[in-house]
């Protein structure tokens, strides 16, 4: 169950024995003078190949180009760079070095795009146009009665089963396609509680939803 | 799909989703294990749920996978 301030569970009560190229990543990084110098450059190095491959596979996709693209992935292999250094102490060897570094600059790309969207937002966040909906869900507009009750009985639950909150996030993400990433920014939230309160609506909706018939009620919540 | 089923696919929530915290914070496991061929949806089956449902930790999840293919290529 997603929890919004709960402790994360440990992969393992005690770190696990490191391989031998993880070893010497952790050695070289913990150290001091020429072959810590050595292996920041190595590993900055990986992190931008990293971090150049990503917005690559994600540019399609993002209203973003080149030079700004190129910008992002140098932004992110920075920031992660100070990070993996600062919580090396962190690393538990529960997986390769390299991997757990990658997850790093992987992150930093996430925030970076979510960012970046502010800058050229598609919708303003106050905007709320329901008509949107049955696009993003793949509505057929030729059959439009056999689907206007069931988007207006959403629209009904939205107004009287979500807090404030939940209804924000909601209409954000949902009507307005604002990203999940771009929104923890606007409300100087976190991902994971942002997510849990999305959740929670989804849970709602779909009760109401189930209890007035218009979905059914097998499955999970 | 159409509209209605896709609906009730996003409202559907799983109950063993773990959420964005613990899957940050064992996705460099969790993808490892995917990598090599392990069962990792089964070892980890509320990081499973919470990849697919969650837009951004399973685009996170996508990225890092993609890393350790292109590297092990």
């Amino acid at each position: 169950m997603v929890k919004e301030h709960g402790t994360v569970r440990p992969a393992s009560a005690a770190p696990a024995e490191l391989d031998a190229e993880s070893a010497e990543w952790v050695r070289a990084l913990a150290g001091t003078g020429a072959r810590r110098e050595a292996a920041v450059v190595r590993l900055h190095e990986m992190l931008l190949r990293i971090a150049h491959a990503e917005v690559r596979r994600r540019g399609p996709r993002l209203r973003i180009t080149g030079p700004e693209l190129d910008d992002l992935a140098h932004q992110a292999a920075a920031d992660a760079l100070l990070a993996i250094t600062g919580k090396l102490a962190q690393f538990r060897g529960e997986s390769r070095f390299t991997t757990w570094a990658y997850k790093f600059v992987i992150f930093d790309v996430s925030a970076k795009i979510g960012r970046h969207f502010w800058r050229n937002p598609a919708v303003p966040l106050d905007a709320e146009d329901w008509d949107r909906l049955p696009g993003h869900f793949g509505f057929d507009p030729a059959h439009q009665a056999e689907w206007r009750d069931l988007l207006a009985a959403l629209r009904r639950a939205v107004d009287s089963e979500l807090t404030a909150r939940q209804r924000a996030v909601f209409v954000a993400i949902v009507v307005n396609e604002v990203p999940l990433d771009a929104l923890v920014i606007e409300l100087a939230s976190n991902r994971n509680a942002i997510y849990k309160t999305l959740f929670d609506a989804r849970r709602k909706l779909r009760a109401a939803l189930a209890a007035n018939g218009y979905l059914d009620t097998s499955g999970s919540s | 799909m159409n509209g209605w089923s896709e609906l009730d696919r996003f409202l559907r929530t799983d109950p063993r989703d773990v959420g964005c915290a613990e899957a940050m914070e064992m996705l460099h496991i969790y993808a490892e294990l995917t990598a090599a061929g392990a069962p990792a949806e089964q070892r980890y089956p509320g990081i499973a749920a919470h990849l697919a449902a969650c837009g951004p930790c399973g685009e996170d999840f996508e990225g890092l996978l993609a890393a350790l293919r292109d590297e092990a290529s």
